[in-house]
Parts: structure tokens; sequence; C-alpha cells
């Protein structure tokens, strides 16, 4: 009776399996460090050095919302800075919530300060989650699997374990 | 002098590190993020590191030395530093970096400048421990050798 060795990495329907995270983050050392904690969370990541290159890359850019299909294959997660010169963490989170096609992905915010108002602020405006910096292994297991448990309730194996 | 001896070497500076302060819990999330696919992934950090940290001692040194001193600035330049020197786990750097932002925000020019060298102080201190602790990653690999995860506890 041999059968094809189950294998986490190929899957039957969309092969999206690898959720999509943009991250956000002014501090390029902070990028290449959130880019490793979600690579090796089998995220696939996107970079973004701050807020307004972070809303074209959802096609939510200057020019209105048109349909941006470059290579924005569906964003799962955002995690973004606070504090960013130009464009904070919490105005992009604003945008993203006004916007009718991103209102639904979640948004978690990041910060090296904790600053109650300013944590409250961005829970009230609708952000998943504020998390301290700087971000650990942990945080980052435990957004991936609230992220698997949304989009496929199948899938609920994978967070067993560590 | 063979791997093992090397390797006790490594891991007994390493742990000095730790117990001085210089280091903290930050560091090992670096190491432990470390992999085949990105085998220089600690050394690639540390380096944006101390890219990062001179550009921005030189931007407040200059800040500092203006007639009329900026200090919205100067303490915007150290909150980046305190960002990075956090997220490499260079405690008294960022520790050291705390307290310069309570004397921006008082506006006080002398206790910035005295601020300025303690920062300074402790940035080339894990600088050259850093570089130390690479030199003596590098030796090992270099004899053949493998360098062991640190196991520490907190």
């Amino acid at each position: 009776m041999a059968s094809p060795p189950s294998s986490s990495s190929s899957s039957a329907s969309t092969g999206d399996e690898k959720p999509h995270v943009l991250a956000v983050d002014d501090s390029l050392l902070d990028r290449k460090l959130i880019e490793k904690l979600l690579t090796n969370s089998s995220c696939k990541v996107t970079t973004a050095e701050n807020g307004q290159k972070a809303l074209e890359l959802l096609g939510l850019g200057d020019d209105g919302q048109r349909t941006f299909n470059g290579d924005a294959s569906k964003v799962n997660l955002i995690i973004t800075d606070y504090c960013m010169p130009g464009m904070t963490g919490y105005d992009l989170l604003k945008k993203i919530k006004e916007s009718p096609t991103m209102k639904d992905i979640p948004v978690v915010v990041v910060s090296s300060e904790n600053v109650p108002t300013r944590i409250k602020k961005c829970l009230d405006e609708g952000a998943q989650e504020f998390i301290m910096k700087p971000l650990q292994l942990s945080d980052v297991k435990k957004l991936r699997c609230q992220l698997t448990k949304f989009s496929n309730p199948h899938n609920g194996m994978l967070c067993m374990g560590r | 002098m063979e791997v093992g001896q090397m390797q006790s070497r490594l891991a007994d500076y390493t742990k000095s590190l730790f117990m001085e302060g210089i280091l903290d819990a930050q560091f090992l999330q670096l190491q432990q993020l470390q992999d085949e696919s990105n085998p220089d992934f600690v050394v690639e950090v540390v380096s944006l590191f101390f890219d990062d940290s001179e550009k921005l001692l030189n931007d407040i040194a200059r800040a500092l030395d203006q007639q009329c001193v900026d200090f919205k600035k100067i303490d915007a330049h150290v909150h980046q530093l305190k960002g990075s020197s956090s997220s490499v786990g260079a405690q008294r750097v960022k520790n050291a970096c705390v307290a310069f932002r309570n004397f921006c925000e008082e506006q006080n020019a002398e206790e910035s400048r005295r601020c300025l060298q303690q920062v300074k102080q402790e940035y080339y201190l894990v600088k050259n421990k850093l570089e130390t602790l690479f030199t003596l990653e590098q030796q090992i690999v270099a004899a053949g050798g493998s360098v062991p995860m640190i196991e520490l506890s907190f």
C-alpha cells in the first residue's frame, strides 16, 4: 500500500501554503531581523521601508485603489513598526482599515516603547495585536499559528508542538 | 591550540559578555536564527548595527556642536540607536541611550554631551568584544571545527 510521503510543502489546492507577510520598518537592521524571523517560521516575506511603499505594494498608492498584480500575491498579515518618520505605523493602520479591499488583513503593530495610550489607540483602530520590540521567534510563531487557524481550519495540526 | 580548547575559550568568552551585561538574551535570539541557509546572519546583522551606530554617533556629535542645539533631532537619533542596539542585544549601549534621552527631554546640553561620551564608550566596548568573538569563531571554523550553540539559562 504505497502512499506518497506526507509533506507539509505539497498542497492539493491553491498552493498557497505559506502565509505572505508584509513587514514595514524604517530600520534596515530591523527589516533584516524580521525577515529572518518570518522565513524561519515558514512565511513568505515582503518588506517595505515606509508606509507609503507599503500602501503601494498593497495597491493603495496615491492614485487610488487600482489592483496591483506585480508581485503582491495576497497578503495575509501586515506587521508594522509604530515609530516611522512621515507616515507612522498608526497612520498606516488607519489607511488599511479604511480600505474596503484591505481592511480585513490583520495588522500587528510593533514598538520599542511601552506607551499605554499608544497601545490603546492602535487596538481601538483595529490592530490585531501590539507587540514590544525586539520581536521574538515565539511572537512570530504565535502569529503564524493564528493565521493558519483563521485561513485554514483543517491545518490546526501546524499549531501543535513548539 | 586544538579545536576543543578553542571552543571552550569561545564559550567562556561569550558567557563573560553576558555576565558583564554587555550582551543580553536578544543576542542569543540572533544566534538561534542563524542556520545553513544564512550562515553569516549574525555577522551581517551586527555589521548593520556597527554602520548604523557610527553614523548616528557622528550625527549626534555634530548636532551637539551647533550654536543652537536641536534636541528633538538628537532625541530622534538616540531613539534610533536605542532601537538598533536593542535589536542586536547590545544591552549597555541601549541603557546608555535610555539615560541620554532623558537629558534630551530636559534640553540639557552639558549632560547630553556627557551621555554621548558614555554611549560612545559602551559602543566601542561592545564593538571590540563582538569583533573578538567573531575572530574566535573564525579560528574554530578555519581549524575544521564547528561553533557550538551557547546554553545559557536566564
